[in-house]
């Protein structure tokens, strides 16, 4: 049967498109970006972004972001911490929240639900958006890892993994790899059109922007 | 959710029924114009709003006059990447190909991801009916499904529910579903949401499939592209070991940079966001990441019939935002559940009739519920013309014929012999204008009298216009 319906659909498709014109090359007329080409520019509007949907943005050098970690963690009261792999062990040299390595044997979501929080990197992030993406990259693990546990804390470079715009960003990810992409905690505006943040991924979310 | 749609009145009687339901029209006025405004805002950011807007009306476009080869193309990529894709011609060939796949899963639920397309197609009174319980985990799905609903706007189905009816159903259904709502909940919108974290965590946490629609297909990669705001998508497409997604055909696009259109324009449409809050992208299956087994159901069900249209084939560049449905006057009085369908509002109004005909009255009138005012065209992000779809397919409903359309059709050709007829035509107004006193209000009629049911005859002057120029100005 389902051989059959193959050949039935294509083949409606073609009989639907006897009589249509060939279209031509979409035109692209639209912008590549909004934001002028200048780091600092475009570090602000990624703040000013994240901020806006209520994401906690923090800037820090890389000698001091263990401490930050650490205080982050010690904020929201995290006592565990899922790790992924290849994340610099540096970052957690401060912290003394229990650590699980989500290496050799994964998590279980259940495990996964216990856990308070997980600290990762990204792949890149968007300015003009306010968006995080993870491509399970080094430091980034797989996507439950970042989902199921109510804080996420990530960290961005400042100095080449944010990019000012949606155009930008995509030549840069590779799809085959599975990509989540983040702005700001999750959210829901089925209450009367309102939004409401945090609903069933992280509730909390630490963007913290490595700068030189 | 399409069966309890099945035996739905025409659009004209739905209607008059929901304008009357005063909380009704107080919860939709009050959702439809909070959101109406925060779009405007969040369009007027972009300066190139409508270079975008073009770009993305060609590029579907150019993808449906060769959609054979782009899903070709997909089917290709989706294979390579580890996904199996399954054809299906109609809803019961759909919902029979995800039925087997669950049972070959031997699990009796799944979790599902907010999709139109498994409920246009009425998926989960299918499975329901083969022993899978199907749990719904979009916050507004969830109060549809509690309250044993029906869904009233593409994106917010739950919109003709205020706070205090939605705590109402999470007390007293919540329980009978699975985790119980606690004790103290009260109407804010934070604790909602929170009731509703706690009562589907659970189901989750232990779900072995899942089910999804996508907001695009990419031919090219064979990547699918979920786009939320709660992180129940990312849940159902990350946690289960099986996914299966049932995506309409004419959600392809041909090449990953064309997301770079759609991902501006389609968030700020909907929510009003610069960037929705979740977008999943994955392509067939990852080692150690995610589901490990992924089926995609490429669904016609009568897409290929709006195809074949060439003034309503637009309808399916649509990308589902439910802008239109948030500026229209018409939704905005009636309500979703007067267009007897899961695509309420202007595109629901063009693209249902051509889904599934127009043979059943309440087909045959949607084409009929707008005035034509044109605001749905001009938020549309890929600017299908609906007004230009609804007077078309006036036509088509007029030529099909019915008792309305035949009386129309003898009066007019009587009306163009009057009018040929310049000597007929001014001995009608003269006698018009004597017998004026004696005019009814109303028609009486067929046809006639519902015309003046709701609109009052013009008053005809005391003499024609004609006579009075002949005797003012000549």
């Amino acid at each position: 049967m389902k051989q059959n319906s193959r050949a039935r659909v294509l083949g409606r498709i073609r009989q639907a498109l006897l009589d249509a014109p060939p279209s031509p090359e979409p035109a692209r007329d639209y912008l590549t970006a909004h934001t002028a080409d200048d780091e600092a520019v475009i570090l602000d509007l990624l703040h000013e972004n994240l901020a806006d949907y209520r994401a906690n943005v923090h800037r820090t050098t890389e000698t001091d972001l263990p401490a930050l970690v650490a205080k982050l963690l010690d904020r929201h009261g995290a006592q565990t911490i899922a790790v992924p792999p290849g994340l610099p062990i540096a970052w957690l040299s401060e912290t003394t929240a229990r650590q699980h390595h989500d290496a050799d044997s994964l998590l279980t979501p259940h495990e996964l639900d216990t856990t308070h929080a997980v600290v990762t990197s990204c792949a890149l992030a968007i300015a003009e958006t306010g968006t995080i993406v993870l491509d399970g990259g080094p430091g980034q693990g797989r996507r439950a890892l970042t989902l199921v546990p109510d804080l996420h804390i990530c960290v961005v470079r400042a100095k080449d993994q944010v990019v000012g715009s949606v155009p930008q960003a995509l030549p840069r990810l590779d799809p085959t790899r599975p990509q989540t992409w983040i702005s700001g905690p999750s959210a829901t505006s089925d209450i009367e059109l309102d939004r409401v943040e945090g609903v069933h991924g992280p509730r909390r979310l630490d963007v913290v922007i490595v700068t030189r | 959710m399409s069966g309890t749609f099945i035996g739905m009145p025409a659009f004209p009687k739905a209607a008059h029924e929901a304008v009357r339901d005063t909380t009704l029209r107080a919860n939709l006025r009050h959702a439809t114009h909070t959101i109406r405004d925060k779009r405007a805002v969040a369009v007027a950011e972009l300066a190139d709003w409508a270079e975008l807007r073009e770009a993305g009306k060609q590029i579907k476009t150019e993808t449906l006059h060769s959609l054979d080869t782009y899903l070709v193309q997909l089917e290709e990529a989706v294979t390579a990447a580890g996904g199996t894709v399954h054809w299906a011609a109609d809803a019961a060939e759909a919902n029979q190909i995800v039925t087997d796949l669950v049972k070959a899963t031997g699990e009796s639920e799944v979790v599902k991801v907010k999709s139109m397309a498994t409920q246009e197609i009425g998926l989960n009174e299918h499975l329901e009916a083969e022993g899978i319980r199907a749990y719904e985990t979009d916050l507004a799905e969830l109060i549809v499904q509690l309250g044993e609903d029906r869904p009233s706007h593409i994106l917010v189905p739950a919109i003709h529910r205020n706070r205090g009816e939605i705590r109402d159903i999470f007390t007293s259904e919540m329980g009978k579903w699975g985790r119980e709502a606690p004790d103290d909940l009260t109407d804010s919108p934070v604790e909602l949401a929170e009731a509703a974290r706690l009562h589907l965590r659970e189901k989750f946490l232990r779900a072995k499939v899942g089910i999804s629609g996508a907001n695009f297909m990419v031919a090219e990669t064979g990547t699918l592209v979920v786009v939320e705001s709660e992180g129940n998508g990312r849940m159902c497409l990350t946690l289960p070991e099986t996914l299966i997604s049932v995506v309409g055909i004419e959600k392809v696009v041909p090449t990953w940079r064309d997301l770079e259109v759609f991902l501006q324009t389609l968030p700020r449409s909907s929510t009003a966001e610069r960037m929705n809050p979740y977008t999943s992208t994955w392509t067939g299956t990852t080692d150690g990441d995610g589901p490990s087994a992924f089926h995609l159901v490429l669904l016609d069900n009568g897409r290929t019939d709006a195809l074949a249209d060439e003034v309503g084939r637009q309808a399916l560049r649509c990308i589902r935002c439910s802008a239109c449905l948030n500026v229209c006057p018409v939704y905005e009085r009636a309500g979703g559940h007067a267009y007897g369908s899961v695509y309420p509002g202007p595109i629901g109004a063009i693209l249902t009739p051509q889904l599934r005909g127009t043979t059943s009255e309440v087909d045959a009138s949607l084409p009929y519920a707008s005035s034509l005012c044109g605001a749905c065209y001009d938020v549309c992000p890929v600017a299908i013309d609906i007004p230009e779809v609804l007077v078309h397919l006036r036509e088509k409903v007029a030529g099909q014929g019915g008792k309305g359309h035949r009386l129309e059709k003898v009066a007019m050709k009587a009306a163009g012999w009057v009018l040929d007829h310049p000597g007929v035509l001014a001995a009608g107004e003269r006698a018009a204008s004597k017998t004026r006193a004696l005019h009814p209000r109303k028609l009486p009629g067929p046809g006639a009298r519902q015309w003046t049911e709701s609109r009052d005859l013009p008053e005809l002057p005391a003499e024609p216009f004609r006579d009075w120029w002949k005797k003012n100005r000549t």
